[in-house]
């Protein structure tokens, strides 16, 4: 049956689909009877490029998937052709990636708090955010010489070796006494707890189904974490934040969490980085590199869950096929189970709380 | 009033102008002194808003234009003057057009009723205050108006959103005024302010006795406004701009000043109801003390008129204030929170402030 009233087109030039979502609701009153996301604005044709250009020429692409979490994706793809290659990292090298992958979730997870918070009406933590976003990104650009787009891992090792630690250890200064602040201001404000709380709530087995992971699939309490089995973070002490909540203020909660437990690896990080010295990188002809033919695949745990890259190599310059499963993707699926039922306003808080990126849906 | 009258009539008398048209005029001149004053107060309300959530949020706020950005606003106004104005297709064009004219109206007679100093009243009616709740819920109509004309979804929900406010808001309001006029025994604006009247100044205002219904007054002003908390109509992160999604140039420009005009209006008659008027916080005029004689009779009128804006501007500082902090509440909420709460605890108030005042134990 069939009880709308109105059909509402929801972006894809709206102020919070952040970026180029489509949805497209049927309200009854305000309410929510049926949504159908449309995806594909922004698509890029990154998969079909990688068939076209050589490995090194691909590189600095696949930080373009998800620009607030570059140095995931060429890590990912760094390390398909790692492993077809049978290279073998340096404990430096493996320090200074963990270091910057950590402090770019610690970036991912900081703009998405204050667009999170900007879809919930309140501007200042925007502010705020993008406050101490600002010193990663800072960081980001003396060592790479870009905030977003870095390209600076490469096949075996890294452009170069980093020389400067003293702005990591500011930040790892500063941060902890800012999310303080946010916490004060944020978490239990009630305004705040009556927009989230038990408002969009996922279970662990629809989450399961629809495929979401990472902050999202935590929250619902199902512990999945591949940073525990992953062979870069051998060796780092940290927590897997795991939250009964299943509600969009768990999903918030979760992240200010995961932001801490970074800040945690980061710093161990530097400690490595201080110990092993020696940077010394494999040496690989980027120029006509070909891989051995066959088959493989990478996975890591990008901010928006799991992420990984999978490569078909038929042995020539350019992959046979290549495949990149985000996390973001699932997660605008299931806006068609979650936002069923919402009102308008709460569905965009729910929507936002899944922290969609559009690029890396599209890809 | 009366000697304002005589010296206009004496001033037009040198010019050979008959009697009957000063008689005529002489009540337009209010309405036109009133414009212009509101023109520049609003141009430094817009401009004082945009400099405090620089403030709160880190930033400079507008310092280009003009010393310390004095002028951003006229070249805002000038740059919506310039804009071409756009009638949607198939909109209802002669209510799109009449409602961001009709929108600016009812703040003029609000602003023509508040008692400036203790001889200085525009319209000194017996029963002023109720003109203001008439006027002051007017604006709603003609965002009822343009948002419906406007034939755009967006604004249908705004206005619709709107209307539901106001009813849920005007009610808790309604009981708020009749403790003030209980408490003063009158709702003739200048008697309220006389009513507060107290040799140790603060002492005597109606805020002290009636402390939750000056909370509940400035809750319900914030949701007349439709300022942050409140500000549904307008969400910009839900509904694009609300019910003026569709207004462009100067007819956006008449919305956005109405909105401040109203602003600057309501916080002049929370002064009025509850921090003593144009009474002075001490008790006693500093005029009379710091300035000799001659002009300190005089210069009382000035310095009541001052601390009666003074009042006002600091609860304007207050509404910023919690723009800045909070987050937009959701509709359903809302109404919830009126009637639930607000509404119940301004009928109690009420008794309260009956009680105390058969009780003899205020003034």
């Amino acid at each position: 049956m069939n009880n709308s009233r109105l059909k509402l087109n929801l972006g894809p030039q709206h102020p919070s689909t952040h970026g180029v979502l489509r949805l497209v609701l049927d309200l009854n009153g305000e309410k929510i009877t049926a949504c159908e996301p449309d995806v594909g604005y922004l698509h890029r044709g990154m998969e079909k490029m990688a068939e076209k250009l050589s490995y090194i020429q691909y590189l600095p692409l696949v930080d373009r998937i998800d620009y607030l979490a570059g140095f995931f994706y060429s890590e990912l793809f760094c390390r398909s052709i790692e492993n077809a290659l049978e290279i073998e990292l340096s404990n430096r090298i493996k320090a200074i990636r963990v270091m910057l992958l950590e402090l770019n979730r610690i970036a991912s997870h900081l703009l998405w708090i204050g667009a999170f918070l900007m879809d919930l009406g309140a501007v200042s933590p925007f502010f705020y955010a993008f406050r101490e976003r600002e010193l990663i990104l800072q960081y980001f650009e003396k060592i790479s010489g870009q905030r977003m787009m870095n390209n600076y891992f490469v096949f075996g090792g890294l452009r170069h070796d980093i020389f400067d630690l003293d702005d990591v250890e500011e930040i790892l200064r500063i941060l902890p006494e800012k999310i303080i602040d946010y916490e004060n201001i944020i978490t239990e404000n009630p305004i705040f707890i009556q927009r989230t709380a038990q408002k969009g709530i996922l279970e662990a087995s629809d989450a399961i189904n629809y495929g979401i992971t990472g902050v999202n699939l935590r929250t619902s309490g199902f512990n999945f974490d591949l940073r525990k089995t992953d062979k870069l973070y051998d060796g780092y002490e940290f927590d897997t934040v795991v939250l009964e909540n299943k509600d969009s203020w768990g999903r918030y909660k979760a992240r200010v969490l995961e932001i801490k437990e970074s800040i945690k690896i980061v710093a161990q990080a530097v400690a490595n980085i201080k110990t092993n010295t020696i940077y010394e990188a494999t040496k690989i002809k980027p120029v006509n590199l070909t891989i051995p033919e066959g088959e493989y695949c990478s996975e890591i745990e990008a901010p928006r869950g799991l992420a990984s890259c999978f490569i078909i190599s038929d042995g020539n310059k350019a992959p046979y096929r290549l495949k990149w499963r985000t996390g973001s993707y699932y997660a605008v699926n299931l806006l068609r189970k979650l936002l069923v039922g919402t009102y308008i306003n709460d569905a965009i808080a729910i929507a936002g709380s899944l922290d969609i990126i559009l690029p890396e849906v599209d890809k | 009033m009366n000697m304002l009258y005589f010296l206009y009539i004496e001033f037009l008398a040198k010019y050979n102008i008959p009697q009957w048209f000063g008689d005529i005029t002489f009540y337009f001149i209010p309405g036109i002194i009133i414009f212009f004053a509101l023109l520049v107060v609003i141009l430094f309300l817009v401009l004082i808003e945009r400099k405090l959530l620089g403030w709160f949020t880190q930033r400079k706020g507008p310092n280009r234009v003009g010393l310390w950005g004095v002028l951003q606003t006229v070249a805002d106004a000038l740059k919506l003057l310039c804009k071409e104005n756009i009638t949607p297709d198939k909109s209802n064009k002669v209510l799109f057009n009449l409602a961001p004219i009709l929108i600016f109206l009812p703040v003029i007679p609000i602003l023509g009723i508040i008692p400036y100093s203790s001889e200085f009243t525009f319209v000194n009616l017996r029963t002023n205050m109720l003109i203001f709740i008439v006027f002051a819920s007017l604006p709603v109509l003609c965002i009822l108006l343009g948002g419906w004309a406007s034939n755009n979804k967006y604004s249908l929900i705004g206005a619709v959103r709107n209307i539901a406010q106001i009813l849920a808001f005007e009610l808790p309001m309604a009981f708020t005024l009749i403790g003030i006029a209980a408490l003063a025994s009158s709702i003739n604006l200048s008697d309220i302010t006389l009513a507060q009247n107290n040799a140790n100044g603060v002492v005597g205002w109606f805020i002290i006795p009636n402390i939750i219904g000056f909370i509940i007054m400035f809750i319900c002003t914030l949701a007349e406004l439709n300022r942050c908390p409140f500000d549904l109509p307008e969400a910009e992160s839900e509904l694009i701009c609300g019910y003026n999604t569709e207004y462009s140039g100067m007819r956006f420009a008449m919305f956005y000043l109405s909105e401040y005009s109203m602003l600057f209006a309501n916080t002049l008659f929370i002064s009025v109801l509850f921090l003593g008027g144009y009474l002075s916080p001490f008790g006693k005029y500093l005029a009379p003390i710091l300035l000799p004689e001659s002009i300190g009779n005089v210069a009382i009128y000035f310095e009541q008129a001052f601390w009666l804006i003074l009042k006002s501007f600091l609860i304007i500082f207050i509404v910023i204030w919690v723009r800045a902090t909070l987050p937009r509440m959701a509709s359903f909420d809302l109404l919830k929170f009126s009637w639930c709460w607000l509404l119940p605890i301004s009928i109690l108030n009420l008794f309260f402030i009956i009680i105390l005042k058969c009780g003899g134990l205020c003034a």
